[in-house]
């Protein structure tokens, strides 16, 4: 049995090389720690994407991308990764059946999110295309961090499920249909109507509700115009590029100020080319706004269950008044309320007491099962009210940290971005004043 | 099921500028600015009377780029246009500046001087200049209009633009050892009325006899143009290319950027208002808003020089290219209205060679007419001989002409190179200082940013090892 290192466990991140900044492993790192019951001793990474072509369910001839999951135990003791990791090879929809079970067997659960089927808040040079391999590759790592955020959860990292779907190549499938959970999922009618019809959610939730669609909104805002603005900043840059391309022409008919207009020519397709990098760093912060954007959706999902369960608890509450008014009257032979069943009794006669009796036992079973059901409800309810609460403020402090980290991160690239205007037009002005 | 939010394929503009990747921009297809310009005046005058131009070493050292730079000891007259205002007629609107003289210079009878000009009168001296001093490189005056293109007439910055060219072209005179010597000028800074003094000058017949003159030489061509003005020549042909092209670039990066600037500020109020909805977050929110905002003010600012200073000179120096072609056209006709003359000099040397073996027919007509065959052949050889001597005459004076004006011109075209390195030397310098300010700027902006987050983070620390 291992020894228990508590906060000092740190599973290994895989793939650092490929986070485009020291601060993306920072918060990796971050949700490591604090995530506290990280699947001990295994290391996780998405390490490969690949196209494959197949035939499809319908015999239809598709081209798709795999994802190639990397799972390796750590020795605990030394603290080495065992160095032959195992793998298998898994498409996106299948990342999406996982996700889907998880909704449903945690419903209390703020489920980390996807990255996103389509490429969305494009700016011109990034490709809509979903085989582009700049997509492909940033899904990659989406898929990579939607699987450290599940590992690091202090419930959905025990999940056997995960377990399997991380390690087990053949058979997943089946495993995860047995569950059953596609059955349990709600119907999307039966959530709605039980927004509109619940009477007393708990005020947090509604509130929670109301901040998930605030949040949406604005980083849909955020994401369009940081969109705009790069497509602007990449023609500003390229357009320089000219400035290169003329020095360089005109360098050619001067004397005394050839030397100077050439390199400073240099120079300026030099900054042209400088933003390719600028920009594709930047789509990085685009994506972990991203990410909370598409959680969002979890957030809410959470408590459209909460008014679920809160309208069921309230159905059988309102079930039960109703039964025992049933019972009153039934026993004290006065009509309340207005029954069809009263009214045509009315009409065509009282019923004799041996019906009477029948209909008070049955009612006595009913109302004894309602009461069972309400207790059963509100043990639900509150239970879920409980564990929902707790993953929102798990969430919320994860959400502070990271997006903190994300605008940290945002002024460091802007800084880098200023370092090298900086040098660029130090490095041109000196050409210049050699001309 | 969970990333279906906003669908919003954000294509900005029409037109994908996918030719900005590195490519070359396809600059001839920017009809937006098309530019009317051509007052350049086509006069010949045969009259000379100016002054012989001091040696090119001493026209060399006379810089003088705008309002700040140094100036020389030896400046003797300061002149600045400035004040626009606005002047409403039954007929027209139009815009004076003031212009306004200090002098030392005894040809003044005052040491100042203020008037107030139209552009229409920098135009009249213009064309007296070129008229007087047909090789000699006159700084271009600001174009007349500017069609579909960034400012409206009378806008404030047209104006300001405009009056900032107004006082270079007038300064570059000043600074001229030649130009600034002429009446012409003097009339312009001194006269209270202009308008008796654009009346006099040659009369419009003969400016007419004038122009044709000129085009007729220009039709016939120069026979051997001299090597040094041929390398000229080219040299003025690919330098305008190259000043359309970078005039061309850098309109369209200060479009670029305008439109950066203005996305970039949309970005702050967003940032707000999602620090209304934080509680952890909205200090750090609040910050980014208000730093997106700043940024977005010095972009705006560093637009400013590009419009206000770097666009103007590349603009001057593409009118430039126009005005040299004129004086090398000039310079060309001189040429072209010598060799004429001397080809009609030789002409009549053959004809009075000629006339030495006598034409029978000619003669027996003589004989009919009753004319002494000898005394008209005499009669012909005198005539012939007296209209040599006039054309020789004419030539000489005409020799002396095209050497004064090639001497002219070549000193004069090395003045021009030199001031044109300095002038471009000195806007793309401060073109780059004030990129690099800008940068230096947002850094400031954002470096206080992360301080701000790392004094209110106790364990940011390792955030900041980079």
């Amino acid at each position: 049995m291992m020894a228990d290192t508590g906060s000092e466990d740190v599973a290994v991140i895989g793939n650092t090389d490929q986070t485009p900044s020291e601060l993306q492993n920072n918060i990796k790192n971050t949700m490591v720690e604090k995530g506290g019951t990280l699947l001990k001793g295994l290391e996780i990474s998405v390490a490969e994407a690949e196209k494959r072509t197949g035939k499809n369910a319908v015999s239809i001839q598709e081209t798709y991308t795999v994802y190639l999951i990397e799972t390796r135990a750590v020795d605990n003791v030394s603290e080495v990764a065992n160095p032959t990791p195992d793998s298998l090879w898994r498409r996106y929809s299948e990342f999406e059946i996982f996700r889907n079970y998880l909704l449903v067997t945690y419903p209390f659960v703020v489920v980390p999110p996807l990255p996103e089927k389509r490429a969305e808040f494009v700016w011109h040079k990034l490709s809509a295309d979903n085989m582009d391999p700049d997509f492909v590759e940033r899904r990659r790592v989406g898929l990579e961090n939607f699987l450290l955020r599940v590992a690091s959860h202090p419930v959905l990292s025990n999940d056997k499920i995960f377990y399997s779907f991380l390690t087990q190549e053949q058979g997943w499938k089946e495993v995860v249909f047995e569950t059953g959970f596609q059955a349990k999922a709600d119907s999307r009618l039966k959530a709605l109507n039980a927004t509109f019809r619940v009477k007393n959610p708990d005020k947090r939730f509604a509130e929670m509700k109301h901040y998930g669609d605030e949040l949406q909104s604005v980083i849909s805002q955020l994401l369009r115009v940081r969109a705009r603005v790069a497509d602007r900043l990449y023609g500003v840059y390229k357009v320089h590029g000219n400035y290169g391309r003329v020095f360089s022409e005109w360098s050619a008919i001067e004397k005394e100020m050839g030397d100077g207009l050439q390199s400073a020519g240099h120079h300026m397709d030099a900054y042209a080319a400088s933003i390719d990098d600028i920009l594709e760093e930047e789509e990085h912060y685009a994506d972990q706004l991203k990410e909370y954007l598409f959680y969002t959706e979890a957030l809410r999902a959470v408590c459209r269950k909460h008014e679920l369960c809160q309208f069921e608890l309230e159905m059988a509450a309102q079930d039960l008044i109703s039964k025992k008014q049933q019972r009153e009257e039934l026993a004290t032979g006065t009509v309340r309320t207005f029954s069809l069943k009263g009214m045509t009794s009315k009409l065509f006669g009282q019923e004799t007491p041996e019906q009477r009796e029948t209909k008070l036992k049955t009612l006595e079973t009913q109302i004894e099962e309602g009461e069972e059901m309400v207790k059963e409800r509100t043990a639900e309810c509150d239970e879920f009210v409980k564990n929902a609460w707790e993953d929102i403020e798990r969430f919320r402090e994860q959400k502070d940290r990271d997006l903190k980290e994300a605008l940290i991160s945002y002024a460091i690239m802007q800084i880098s971005m200023c370092k090298k205007g900086i040098q660029v037009w130090n490095n041109a002005k000196e050409c210049f004043s050699k001309m | 099921m969970m990333s279906g939010t906003v669908t919003d394929n954000n294509t900005p503009t029409a037109t994908k500028p996918e030719d900005l990747a590195g490519q070359v921009l396809d600059l001839d297809e920017d009809d937006d600015l098309e530019v009317f310009s051509k007052d350049a005046t086509f006069m010949d005058g045969s009259s000379f009377n100016s002054p012989m131009p001091t040696s090119p070493g001493s026209m060399v050292n006379q810089y003088k780029f705008e309002e700040e730079e140094e100036v020389p000891d030896t400046k003797d007259i300061f002149v600045t246009v400035d004040k626009p205002e606005s002047h409403v007629t039954a007929i027209e609107t139009f815009i004076t500046y003031r212009v306004l003289t200090k002098t030392s210079r005894s040809e003044f009878d005052s040491s100042e001087y203020e008037v107030r000009r139209r552009y229409q009168d920098f135009l009249w001296l213009k064309g007296k200049l070129e008229e007087t001093h047909p090789t000699l490189i006159v700084h271009p005056l600001p174009e007349k209009f500017v069609m579909k293109g960034m400012m409206e007439r009378f806008s404030d910055d047209f104006v300001e633009t405009r009056k900032r060219a107004l006082h270079k072209f007038l300064n570059r005179i000043a600074d001229h050892p030649v130009l600034s010597c002429s009446e012409d000028f003097k009339i312009f800074l001194t006269a209270e009325e202009l308008g008796t003094h654009k009346k006099q000058g040659p009369g419009f017949l003969s400016r007419i006899g004038d122009t044709v003159r000129a085009v007729a030489a220009s039709v016939r061509g120069v026979r051997t143009r001299p090597e040094e003005f041929i390398a000229i020549q080219d040299y003025v042909e690919a330098f305008s290319q190259k000043m359309t092209s970078l005039d061309k670039v850098t309109q369209r990066i200060i479009k670029e950027q305008k439109e950066y600037s203005e996305e970039l500020g949309e970005g702050s109020p967003v940032y707000t208002k999602w620090s209304d909805i934080e509680d952890e977050l909205m200090v750090p929110l609040k910050l980014m808003a208000s730093c997106l905002d700043r940024c977005h003010r010095e972009s705006e600012e560093q637009v400013l020089q590009l419009s206000n200073s770097l666009l103007p000179t590349l603009h001057e120096y593409v009118l430039c290219t126009d005005t040299l072609k004129a004086v090398l056209r000039r310079r060309d006709n001189i040429q072209a209205e010598l060799e004429a003359k001397t080809e009609t000099l030789a002409g009549k040397k053959t004809e009075a060679e000629a006339e030495v073996e006598s034409k029978v027919l000619s003669l027996a007509w003589d004989s009919l007419v009753g004319k002494d065959p000898d005394e008209v052949r005499q009669q012909r050889q005198q005539k012939l001989k007296g209209e040599m001597k006039e054309i020789k005459e004419e030539i000489d004076k005409m020799d002396d002409r095209l050497e004064w004006a090639n001497n002219a011109l070549k000193a004069d075209w090395n003045r021009w190179q030199e001031r044109m390195r300095a002038d471009l030397r000195s806007v793309f310098n401060r073109t780059a200082e004030k990129n690099v300010e800008y940068y230096e700027k947002c850094l400031a902006v954002w470096e206080s940013f992360l301080l701000s987050q790392k004094t209110e983070d106790s364990e940011g620390d390792n955030i900041l090892d980079s």
